[in-house]
């Protein structure tokens, strides 16, 4: 294509340089997304999109501006002003259970050293709290405890009515960087290499009262983590800059498996050309993780791997699915893998079995496995039904999308309704399905007619 | 360069004919016999050989009560535009048509003289020696020193072709009449603001003469009068008088009933009427002795505080006073305005007729594809003003005899055939009226009226006794009938109820005579009149002058085809006599009418080039009878050529002006336009859609082009049709924009605004570009940022469809469907650009009606009963589109592109401003070389 553009006498500078990325085809025909959305309001990178509720999302950046979308119609509902810095993060704090009308809340985090929670039926900000001495670097919320924690250089505790329950002592090593929430009211908080795990105690004051204790600090990584994800009540699992995986208990916080090198392509045998050998740590740092029930989706570097917890071992990867750093994964509920990346597309991978000898297909590699006494029985038959039967996955790629023009940030899954991305351009896109769009234009249509009880009538 | 020669032979240029003649002459086998009718100067494309311009202009004349009938202005005001036509000469025939349009003066049993408010009458009157027909719209403007108060104007449409203004006529009529109505509306408060001068005057006059007497009084006690104190008192008396009517003429004209004006376009400038009324004790001393009462100051104050001047008992009257001009009768403020509606008119009517029927035909149609019409027509077209929306029925109904007429199109100035054509145009007219009285809400005004009405006025002519300007009122009362309230007016109208007796008498038959004017209709309500009273219609014009001159009505039956050439004479000289008559200076005439010798050429030389208006005297109309008949029976060609070849001024001038018309058309068509005026002259309906005009004309001339020179034409009209977007890619502006130009006619908008096309961006592109623009012209460069461009087109190649106009070769998705062969057939006849557009609009209206369908059809989308899966609907979905619409392959994916384009600007907000959102497939593309 390229090629032929540059062709008719022009230069080609400097393109020679071949992609190792595995391509697609112009025919995709798995790929349902044949309509998009260009949603514009920010003007700066837009890092950050936060599920409200069935149809709505918020959207949020370098800009400091927070947009509420439609993601049905694409329309803007609200833009939010208010943090006079980047926004650093964002959580969706959903009404709480049953109780009086639905109030969907938003809190953002700033640079500016502000979190804000806002009002999303009425744009309007609820409350402000500026007592930080440091910027929040994540939130997450307690649903089950109808709180909400911040961290930053210390991990504050707040209730519904932003009313500071209770705080831990200041940080200095590094600040929290993601927080996890854990059973029995603990939460993990990813501080520089460590790994930190607070648990919330009803204080002996109040009966509305929390405080917070440290209760145990792990130091099992080599480097930053950068990720940090719960697969269920009894497991989580960090990722490292260096592209150590560890796989956590959740009740008593002990490393079951630790993966590495796995992906490091210089322990391979089958070395491949395409990557220089001055590999830098972005190759092989986990940038995002995300779970399903059986399978932890890493993003790895350039490549996705999936890691089966029962298995404890990489099922399935891409070493190079895209031409830059992966930047976030999800898993849809259809066997399909969603990434997106620093070069600006969006992937959709669908995980595939396939009767096939493991030898080969399997990029076993070199596994350093550490068992922590928990290699049951079970685990051991698993292991030797895979021996038995040559089941295989394979990530196969299945569609991309195209439209960014810079890195894709994030993307937010609406199941039917599309996906929203994210990017460096400033740009908000929706995909959707083009024929259920159509379908839904026809619906529509026909009511409007049925309203208007004549074709003419509106015009 | 001729291209078609067989057209040639029917052409009747000048320069052709030359050719043709001077040729060895062809075996009688093989020459084409010429145009049969060529004698009348009206073969289908070329101009009737008689006519001395070549446009179409818009004339405004009056009757003036010095100088009798005059042009004023013409429209385009343009020396060039009547050429050598004599103005003069047709401003006598038109006025000569209509009488005084209003009856003004003392009325049978009234005291004080009365305003009518008549309408204007409309006329149709053909010269065909002058080649010229005209549309003319007779009006009257009061002027208080005018005599009887009124000044007689006509606007006259003036045209070669006869069809034009049959077929225009109810179009022409309404534009005319809303010019009329804003130069009336003006006039009426420059009347009323005469009058108040004039009061003002009268009532300083009556100051002075009452003091003059009281001194007169005081000074002669004897008990008697002296001759001087009684003609003081006279002298007051009738200046008293006079107040008391103008103060009733002005009662008058601010009682003009307003609300008629309510659906015409201009804001007719009407306070006067409503603040009278809630003042009805108006008298004598508010006005007077309180000038600046509140009504008053807002009203006129722009007008300059006046001081009231001593009037003369005998005020001077018809000659020794300038009269006022059009401007100052009508204020400046309305005249202009109506100069500006009357330009809009002449634009409007611009080109030939068949051009403006297809051209109305066409808007009307596209008016019922409300829904679909905005996917392939510009909005201009669509954004007419409701005015236009007049056009009804009337025209509709008319088609077949219409179409019919042009295929035939055996253009005989037959006036028999005209007048029936114009009588079928007509018949729907009562419909119309209808419809008009509906509107205005004037129950008082029915049909049987103006029937009785114009029975009254074939009864007063068959007497031959009313005076000019009674017949008038009846001519114009048509719709008139109630306009005043007041029952004294109508209380003015003489009632006849037998109208028998006239119409045994008033049989005649239209006929044809060279140079006589032919009234070929009066007023529409016309059809309403059997058709032997309309037969003596025209007749009636000159039944005055036959009464003076004790020949009664039985002259005009007379004249038939055979004893035309003697009654030639006659008849112009009696067409002159009313006018001698009528005029205040009659005495003068034939001063006045006498051809100026510098307008026209040397008589003698300009051997039957008809620049010469007819003689009034006899013996000197013998011989031009000869010449009149030797010039227009072109059986004598030689005769006629040498005419032309005499006079090359006049070839010259001829030339010269046929040059300027194509300016405006496109050079290349330049060559062939003899064989072609037809469709070169037309020019559009508005200034915006001139513009559009040429557009398409170009678009569709560089888009033949295209389809000639691509072979891959058709995948990329494909691309355009499905809405994927199509680059075209180029180092050379001019080109890439030709080629933009040519393909932006396949570009279905994406809403009502502007096509969604861009013809030079020189910016690399990014996603919203695609979802923006469907068609997009792009630089290409070398440099750097020429590879970024390229790199971000590559990227997002799925998207696009890229046209590479340097190396010839176009990427795009493949296509086999049968619908884009059948627009870009590149071996098409189609030679004309404006053609091919129409063409191409053709095909795609079709189209547009299959997505019409497509997307409204219940069934289709949603299901019959609950149970159905959406598989089983989208099944017939396809099966509908494959079968019932008969579409291949790639063309259903025309038809669903199109589809949800109907179906988002269906359900679409008014105010929406969400974006277009960008629909693609997932299809590979190919590359196509030349």
């Amino acid at each position: 294509m390229l090629r032929w553009l540059m062709g008719g006498g022009r230069e080609p500078q400097g393109l020679s340089e071949k992609s190792s990325v595995q391509s697609l085809g112009e025919e995709q025909i798995q790929n349902p997304y044949t309509e998009l959305l260009v949603l514009k309001g920010h003007h700066d990178i837009v890092r950050f999109l936060v599920q409200i509720d069935d149809c709505r999302f918020a959207s949020a950046g370098d800009d400091g501006i927070v947009f509420l979308w439609n993601a049905q119609t694409g329309e803007k509902l609200f833009e939010l002003h208010g943090h006079t810095h980047k926004i650093t993060a964002i959580a969706a704090f959903p009404s709480s259970g049953a109780c009086e009308e639905k109030n969907h809340l938003i809190l953002t985090a700033s640079a500016d050293r502000t979190v804000i929670v806002w009002d999303c039926n009425s744009g309007r900000q609820v409350q402000k709290v500026s007592c930080f001495h440091s910027t929040v670097k994540c939130l997450t919320v307690l649903q089950r405890l109808d709180v909400w924690l911040s961290g930053g250089s210390d991990l504050c505790v707040w209730n519904r009515k932003l009313d500071l329950l209770c705080k831990t002592s200041h940080l200095t090593d590094a600040d929290i960087s993601a927080l996890v929430e854990l059973p029995k009211n603990c939460v993990a908080a990813a501080v520089g290499k460590e790994l930190i795990i607070f648990r919330l105690v009803v204080s002996t004051e109040g009966s509305e009262g929390w405080d917070v204790l440290e209760v145990k600090r792990l130091a099992d990584h080599q480097d930053n983590i950068l990720s940090l994800v719960s697969v269920n009540d009894l497991t989580f699992v960090t990722g490292s800059h260096v592209g150590e995986l560890i796989v956590w208990d959740g009740l008593d916080w002990i490393s079951q498996v630790c993966e590495c090198n796995t992906w490091d392509p210089s322990f391979h045998t089958v070395t491949q050309q395409e990557i220089k050998l001055s590999q830098n740590q972005h190759e092989v740092s986990i940038q995002h993780l995300t779970s399903d029930a059986e399978c932890v989706f890493a993003a790895v570097g350039k490549g996705i791997y999936v890691y089966n917890l029962q298995m404890k071992r990489v099922i399935a990867c891409q070493r190079t699915a895209h031409d830059s750093i992966v930047l976030h994964i999800a898993k849809l509920p259809n066997r399909q893998l969603i990434s997106c990346s620093e070069d600006g597309s969006v992937r959709i991978w669908e995980l595939r079995e396939k009767q096939q000898l493991p030898a080969e297909s399997v990029p076993t590699g070199f596994l350093n496995m550490w068992g922590f006494g928990r290699a049951n029985k079970q685990a051991s038959q698993t292991a030797k039904k895979m021996q038995e039967s040559t089941t295989s996955y394979s990530l196969e790629l299945i569609g991309d999308l195209i439209g960014h023009s810079s890195a894709v940030q994030m993307f937010l899954y609406f199941s039917e309704l599309g996906l929203v991305t994210c990017s460096a351009d400033h740009l908000i896109i929706l995909w959707k399905d083009g024929e259920r769009e159509s379908r839904l234009r026809s619906l529509t249509l026909f009511q409007k007619l049925e309203q208007n009880d004549d074709l003419q009538l509106r015009f | 360069m001729i291209s078609a020669p067989d057209v040639v032979a029917f052409t009747k240029e000048d320069e052709f004919e030359e050719e043709a003649y001077n040729e060895p002459s062809l075996p009688e086998e093989y020459s084409v016999p010429l145009f049969p009718f060529a004698n009348h100067g009206a073969n289908p494309w070329s101009k009737f050989s008689g006519s001395k311009f070549t446009k179409d202009f818009i004339l405004i004349s009056e009757f003036s009560e010095q100088v009798g009938p005059q042009p004023l202005l013409t429209i385009p005001d343009d020396a060039k535009v009547s050429g050598t036509f004599d103005l003069n000469y047709f401003s006598l025939r038109i006025m000569s048509v209509d009488y005084q349009a209003s009856f003004v003066g003392h009325p049978p049993g009234c005291s004080y003289p009365k305003l009518n408010f008549v309408e204007d009458s409309k006329v149709v009157l053909g010269d065909s020696k002058e080649g010229a027909f005209a549309y003319v719209h007779h009006l009257t403007l009061y002027d208080l020193e005018a005599r009887g108060f009124v000044r007689p104007f006509c606007m006259a449409y003036i045209s070669t072709d006869e069809h034009k203004i049959m077929q225009q006529f109810q179009e022409l009529s309404t534009e005319f009449s809303k010019a009329s109505e804003c130069l009336k509306t003006g006039n009426r408060k420059a009347f009323a603001n005469e009058l108040e001068k004039k009061l003002k005057d009268l009532d300083y006059t009556r100051t002075v003469l009452h003091n003059e007497t009281e001194i007169q009084k005081k000074a002669n006690d004897k008990g008697f009068y002296t001759t001087q104190a009684i003609e003081k008192a006279n002298e007051l008396a009738s200046v008293e008088k006079s107040i008391i009517e103008h103060q009733d003429l002005l009662k008058q004209i601010r009682s003009y009933p307003y609300r008629k004006l309510k659906d015409s376009d201009f804001h007719p400038y009407e306070p006067e009427c409503a603040l009278d009324q809630a003042n009805p004790s108006f008298d004598q001393d508010s006005t007077t002795s309180n000038p600046d009462e509140p009504g008053e100051t807002h009203l006129y104050a722009r007008m300059p505080s006046y001081t009231p001047k001593l009037i003369k008992a005998k005020s001077a009257k018809c000659f020794d006073k300038k009269l006022k001009t059009l401007e100052e009768l009508c204020d400046v403020y309305f005249f202009t305005q109506t100069l500006d509606q009357l330009n809009q008119i002449e634009k409007t009517f611009r080109g030939d007729v068949c051009y403006l029927l297809t051209n109305q035909i066409c808007k009307a149609l596209l008016k019922q594809q409300s829904i679909t019409n905005f996917l392939f027509e510009d909005k201009s077209v669509l954004d007419e003003k409701p005015a236009e929306k007049q056009y009804s029925g009337c025209q509709g109904s008319n088609q077949d005899t219409i179409n019919t007429k042009c295929l035939e199109e055996s253009p005989i100035p037959q006036v028999l055939i005209s007048l029936e054509s114009y009588k079928s145009s007509v018949e729907s007219v009562p419909i119309k009226m209808e419809q008009e009285i509906e509107d205005s809400q004037e129950p008082e005004v029915t049909e049987p009226i103006a029937f009785d009405q114009n029975l009254e006025y074939l009864d007063a002519d068959i007497k031959g006794s009313i005076s000019s300007g009674e017949s008038i009122e009846v001519l114009g009362t048509e719709k008139s009938t109630a306009v005043l309230t007041n029952s004294e007016s109508q209380a003015s109208l003489p009632i006849h109820p037998s109208p028998q007796v006239v119409r045994s008498k008033a049989v005649s038959r239209r006929t044809i005579s060279e140079d006589s004017i032919e009234v070929l209709s009066l007023c529409p309500s016309e059809s309403l009149i059997p058709e032997d009273f309309k037969a003596s219609y025209p007749s009636a014009i000159n039944e005055e002058s036959y009464a003076d001159d004790g020949r009664g009505i039985h002259v005009s039956p007379s004249l038939n085809p055979s004893n035309v050439e003697e009654m030639e004479g006659n008849s112009e000289q009696e067409k002159l006599l009313p006018v001698d008559s009528a005029c205040c200076i009659g005495k003068e005439s034939p001063n006045f009418l006498e051809p100026l010798p510098d307008l026209t050429h040397k008589p003698c030389d300009d051997d039957g080039v008809v620049s010469i208006p007819p003689q009034p005297y006899r013996q000197v109309d013998q011989g031009f009878h000869v010449n009149f008949t030797d010039c227009s029976s072109h059986d004598d060609v030689s005769g006629g050529l040498l005419s032309y070849e005499l006079d090359p001024h006049y070839l010259s001038s001829r030339e010269a002006s046929r040059i300027s018309l194509d300016e405006y058309s496109d050079s290349t068509s330049y060559v062939s336009s003899a064989a072609s005026t037809c469709s070169e002259t037309p020019s559009p309906a508005h200034p915006l859609s001139h513009f559009n005009e040429r557009h398409k004309k170009k678009a569709g001339q560089n888009a033949l082009k295209f389809i000639r020179q691509y072979p891959f034409a058709h995948p990329a009209i494909y691309s355009l049709l499905s809405g994927r977007t199509l680059i075209v890619l180029g180092e050379d502006e001019a080109m890439v924009k030709k080629l933009v130009t040519a393909l932006s006619i396949f570009v279905p908008n994406c809403g009502v605004y502007a096509k969604p096309v861009k013809h030079w961006v020189t910016s690399p592109l990014n996603i919203m570009d695609f979802q923006k623009w469907k068609l997009i012209g792009l630089q290409r460069v070398v440099s750097p940022v020429g590879v970024n461009m390229l790199h971000s087109l590559s990227r997002y190649s799925r998207y696009i469809s890229i046209l590479d106009a340097d190396s010839k070769t176009l990427r795009c998705p493949l296509y086999k469907g049968t619908l884009v062969p059948r627009l870009a057939d590149h071996r098409t006849q189609i030679k004309r650009g404006s053609t091919y557009y129409m063409h191409v609009q053709n095909i795609l209206t079709q189209l547009c009606s299959k997505a019409f369908l497509y997307a409204f059809c219940h069934h289709l989308h949603l299901p019959i009963n609950e149970t159905e899966t959406e598989e089983s609907i989208a099944c017939r979905r396809m099966n509908f589109l494959k079968l019932h619409l008969g579409l291949v392959n790639e063309d259903v994916k025309v038809v669903q592109y199109l589809a949800e384009l109907l179906k988002l600007q269906y359900i679409q907000e008014p105010v929406s401003s969400i974006n277009p959102m960008l629909r693609f497939d997932y299809v590979p593309s190919f590359l196509y070389k030349i």
